[in-house]
């Protein structure tokens, strides 16, 4: 099934990746042709067949609820492009009333 | 003396316990090695003395005493997707640079106990998406058998830092085959364990259901110990497995009496060529005259497999990758109107195009209305893949197959076409999807460049895979070499 260049813009905005001039273009023909090999999932009779999520033979294993040693805030702050009074600072996320 | 970067671990380790050469002599050796090839062959992105003097020169305190093991005083190199304390670790991607982790990655940090000397950060596909380092976000790493093709990938640098001497063992990870596709192109040894034997702890994730940490080395032996010293427990990785580490049991033992598998699909992939088949055959045929009894067996759901698996990788990246936001670590867009204009103007201009490509993919997949058709059925069809294996290991003890139906391609050749890339790993993803232990060793050439034979284990029986692969090295005498570098 192709994607359209409206489908691109869709993705994009919920994978929170800006387009570029050329992007939606490309991305559509790009992506198209990949789904187009995956299309032959489709073939597979599966109704029946339970999905395999992941491998792993553990579940939920659990550690004793004991308080232990982290990061400190200096640490945890160390790599943030903008910090400011021990808290990450962010752009503003609403509009001024 | 240049043949210091020729050894295996055994083969250092009994000079430096012979007091024959320190430890730092051996990382001296290493990084005029480096200085010599690495401006041709691009392995490493970084190079990490504040670790290699200390660590080297504990090393010698140890081997002064008499004490330490095998791995005390080897140099390693570490992929960029692992996470080393106060080192930069960017996982290949202009998104992370500058990024200095807090802490060490549980796999790293076990191979610093065990006397490892840490030499430098590898290249890699950015965020370890790619089949031959060229999507690196700083740049391409070149083959050190032929500089004009690639050294496959995700984890290309650290196959070809082994493969050019600049290492003696390298650890990488491995999604849909990215340890074993580039040991089989750059002619050594790489192994991805089984899902859960060695801790992800500190590891950048990609597709947290495949990723799996693994070695490459110069032989067999070398791998399994490395592995060794990797595996086991780890309560800060809830999906790492307490069952007891027993790799190397029976390492030696050969193959005589064992049934090894031939899938009837995997040779005749697409893409598949000739000379890559010939010396495949040659090297089971060699198993064969070793003892092991040779069995068809049938993987029928193959053809679906890179299908399931570029839904599966993708929506599971799709997420992961959603950490990256311009506000924790690394790049940030700042010049912006507000949050959400942030947000997509740092992940544009911080991912390359193949990671933002797989992150839509993914997306797309996970969308309302495309679940069921996409990731659910990937999911089902993942089972199916399952089974597959689960009815080839009841017929036999391992599968014997190429690990990459193709030597080292020219560079730029496939960056055109992400379908011509992805099928490069037609023959190591099931591996992943199933959760299997899978081995790449040398088995000869074709075009004069490198071909490797994959053995694939049922899940735990790391033993089985090694003892294989191991008993191919001794019967053939094929060995990795390391690639002069013109």
């Amino acid at each position: 099934m192709p994607l359209t260049r409206a489908q691109v813009r869709h993705v994009a905005q919920l994978a929170r990746i800006a387009l570029e001039p050329g992007d939606e273009e490309f991305y559509a023909e790009q992506l198209s042709g990949i789904l187009e090999h995956i299309d032959r999932l489709q073939e597979v009779k599966a109704d029946d067949i339970p999905p395999t999520a992941q491998v792993v033979e553990v579940t939920n294993p659990l550690r004793d609820d004991v308080p232990r040693p982290c990061l400190t805030q200096e640490e945890a702050l160390a790599n943030a492009p903008a910090a400011v009074n021990g808290f990450f600072r962010v752009p503003s996320i609403q509009e001024e009333a | 003396m240049s043949e210091l970067t020729e050894l295996t671990i055994a083969e250092a380790a009994r000079l430096l316990r012979l007091h024959s050469i320190s430890a730092s002599e051996l990382v001296t050796a290493h990084v005029e090695r480096i200085n010599k090839v690495d401006h041709l062959v691009k392995a490493f992105l970084r190079f990490t003395p504040e670790l290699w003097e200390k660590q080297a020169e504990e090393a010698d305190r140890q081997l002064h005493r008499e004490e330490g093991g095998l791995l005390t005083g080897i140099p390693l190199a570490v992929k960029d997707v692992l996470c080393v304390k106060g080192i930069e670790t960017t996982a290949g991607s202009q998104i992370l640079r500058g990024f200095r982790p807090p802490y060490t990655g549980t796999a790293v940090s076990r191979l610093f106990d065990a006397g490892a000397v840490m030499i430098g950060v590898t290249n890699c596909d950015e965020f370890a998406m790619g089949s031959s380092t060229e999507n690196s976000g700083y740049f391409p790493t070149h083959n050190p058998w032929d500089l004009d093709r690639v050294p496959g990938g995700s984890s290309g640098g650290s196959a070809a830092a082994v493969a050019a001497g600049e290492a003696m063992i390298a650890i990488g990870t491995d999604t849909g085959g990215s340890i074993r596709q580039p040991a089989a192109v750059c002619g050594v040894v790489g192994m991805k364990p089984t899902y859960g034997r060695v801790s992800r702890y500190g590891l950048i994730a990609f597709a947290s259901s495949l990723d799996q940490i693994g070695p490459f080395a110069r032989s067999v032996e070398d791998a399994a110990l490395v592995l060794d010293a990797m595996a086991g427990n780890d309560p800060l990785d809830a999906t790492s497995s307490d069952r007891p580490n027993d790799v190397r049991r029976d390492f030696d033992k050969g193959v005589k009496g064992m049934r090894l598998g031939m899938p009837r699909e995997y040779f005749d992939v697409e893409g598949m060529e000739p000379g890559v088949n010939d010396a495949v055959r040659e090297a089971i045929k060699a198993l064969e005259n070793a003892g092991a009894e040779i069995v068809d067996v049938t993987l029928p759901h193959t053809d679906y497999g890179l299908a399931s698996y570029y839904i599966i990788a993708p929506a599971e990246c799709s997420s992961n990758l959603a950490r990256f936001d311009g506000v924790k670590y690394g790049m940030s867009v700042q010049d912006v109107d507000n949050i959400t204009d942030m947000y997509m103007r740092t992940r544009r201009q911080g991912f390359g195009e193949e990671v933002r490509r797989r992150i839509m993919l993914g997306t797309y997949a996970l969308s309302t209305g495309y679940y069921d058709a996409y990731y659910l059925k990937a999911q089902k069809v993942r089972t199916l893949i399952k089974r597959d294996f689960d009815e080839a290991f009841a017929k036999c003890d391992a599968i014997v197959s190429a690990t990459s139906p193709v030597v080292a391609f020219p560079m730029g050749s496939r960056t055109q076409d992400p379908l011509s890339m992805y099928l490069c790993d037609v023959l190591t993803l099931g591996g992943n999807l199933a959760g299997l232990p899978g081995i790449s060793v040398p088995c000869g050439t074709s075009q004069g460049l490198p071909v490797g034979l994959q053995v694939l284990a049922p899940q735990w029986r790391e033993d089985v895979a090694l003892r294989v692969a191991r008993a191919y090295e001794v019967a053939s005498g094929v060995k990795a070499e390391v690639a002069s570098v013109a």
